[in-house]
């Protein structure tokens, strides 16, 4: 099952690697900058309180935020909605948005990170072809956000 | 079916490769994948206009530059000028200012066309930032370049190539040669080929160009293509290829 988690999450890095050019003149926010998020289980079956125990299961809808991920250009976070082992939502909690340009990719590749992890679930759908505007940052955090929720596919 | 995808980031693009099929769990499949990011590292550290060392920043510093990789280009640059009536020009505006050579519009689908080719024999297709080779068939969404969380259709693709440029939301990155100024009339538009190179330069070309080129991408013998104008509409060619049944 690991596989498939890889293969999901390739297919997904392929939409969804870094600003694929030049965004920002402004460099990345400063380390220390506080996360908001938490990363791990926020709600769902998987949660656990004490951080002790293993999600014993992923029946009803889980939400999971990812690692923060520093880019060159700021700090990247995700967060997931994970039910019946799918992933049905993805919001950035954190993008870079430095300057009014980084504002206006972020307005672009937002969604289109939501529209590539939904589509790439979808068994109908092999690839997308579009003008690409994309984050590595966001794939490291999926890929924390999928991991914390022992996401298997 | 076995079904398996590797991604690097690559000349500044994601570049994924997917492999289906009985063979894909053979390790050959990782070796040829290998050799072709591999490739695509070698032809980026030719031409990519970011690098100090590359040909192409020798080119524009004047010097004589003898490699049979960078002929190849250059008179692919002038043939793209020439197809695409002056659409699509190698010559750009320098960050400096002045022109400069600037193939990066050519490269990207040549690299990724030539490097593909390792893996002929499987059932893949090879993506960079949302261009792709596609061999065997497979289904390919077009993303909606305004609703980008959306698809304006799906289609199947067999052993063809597919490109998309875009206009508005890269800041009007292509500019028309002709009136210097950016193209902003057409949103997107996607080609579909025999070729990724020409996919590629057809796209980009046509956002510059803006929708009267639909005639033109019609007239294209062996290609399809589907543009978005500014409020929206579709044109597409008619052979552009129905909704894939689900």
């Amino acid at each position: 099952m690991r596989k498939i988690t890889m293969w999901f999450v390739a297919t997904v890095a392929a939409v969804v690697l870094l600003f694929s050019y030049r965004t920002s003149t402004s460099g990345p926010g400063p380390l220390s900058r506080p996360a908001a998020n938490a990363p791990g289980i926020v709600s769902g079956p998987g949660a656990v309180p004490s951080g002790a125990a293993e999600p014993s299961g992923l029946t009803g809808a889980t939400v999971v935020n990812g690692t923060v991920e520093q880019t060159r250009w700021g700090p990247v976070q995700v967060q997931l909605t994970i039910s019946a082992n799918k992933i049905t939502e993805v919001k950035a909690l954190q993008v870079p948005d430095g300057n009014r340009h980084d504002i206006e990719i972020n307005s672009y590749a937002v969604p289109q990170l939501r529209a590539e992890v939904i589509a790439a679930q979808g068994a109908n759908i092999d690839a997308v072809t579009g003008a690409t505007v994309t984050s590595d940052g966001y794939i490291r955090s999926v890929q924390a956000a999928l991991d914390s929720a022992h996401f298997t596919g | 079916m076995g079904r398996r995808a590797f991604v690097e980031q690559i000349m500044g693009l994601p570049v994924s490769v997917h492999v289906r099929g009985p063979t894909a769990a053979d390790p050959s499949v990782a070796r040829a994948v290998e050799a072709v990011f591999a490739e695509l590292r070698a032809l980026d550290a030719v031409f990519s206009t970011y690098r100090e060392d590359s040909l192409v920043s020798a080119i524009n510093n004047g010097e004589q530059v003898d490699h049979p990789l960078v002929d190849a280009i250059i008179e692919l640059c002038a043939q793209a000028g020439e197809r695409t009536y002056g659409y699509f020009d190698c010559r750009l505006p320098a960050p400096t200012g002045g022109t400069w050579f600037d193939p990066s519009g050519l490269v990207k689908g040549w690299a990724v066309e030539r490097a593909a080719a390792h893996l002929d024999g499987f059932d893949y297709y090879v993506s960079a930032g949302g261009d792709m080779v596609v061999r065997g068939t497979w289904r390919v969404g077009v993303q909606d370049p305004i609703r980008s969380d959306q698809l304006i259709t799906v289609v199947d693709v067999s052993n063809a190539c597919v490109a998309t440029s875009g206009g508005a939301h890269r800041g009007s990155h292509i500019v028309d040669p002709h009136s210097g100024r950016p193209a902003r009339d057409l949103l997107a538009a996607t080609v579909i080929g025999p070729s990724l190179t020409w996919a590629d330069v057809y796209a980009t070309a046509a956002v510059a160009r803006g929708p009267q080129a639909i005639a033109w991408l019609a007239g294209l013998p062996g290609h399809a293509a589907l543009l978005v104008t500014g409020d929206g509409n579709l044109l597409a060619t008619p052979d552009w290829p129905g909704p894939a049944l689900s």
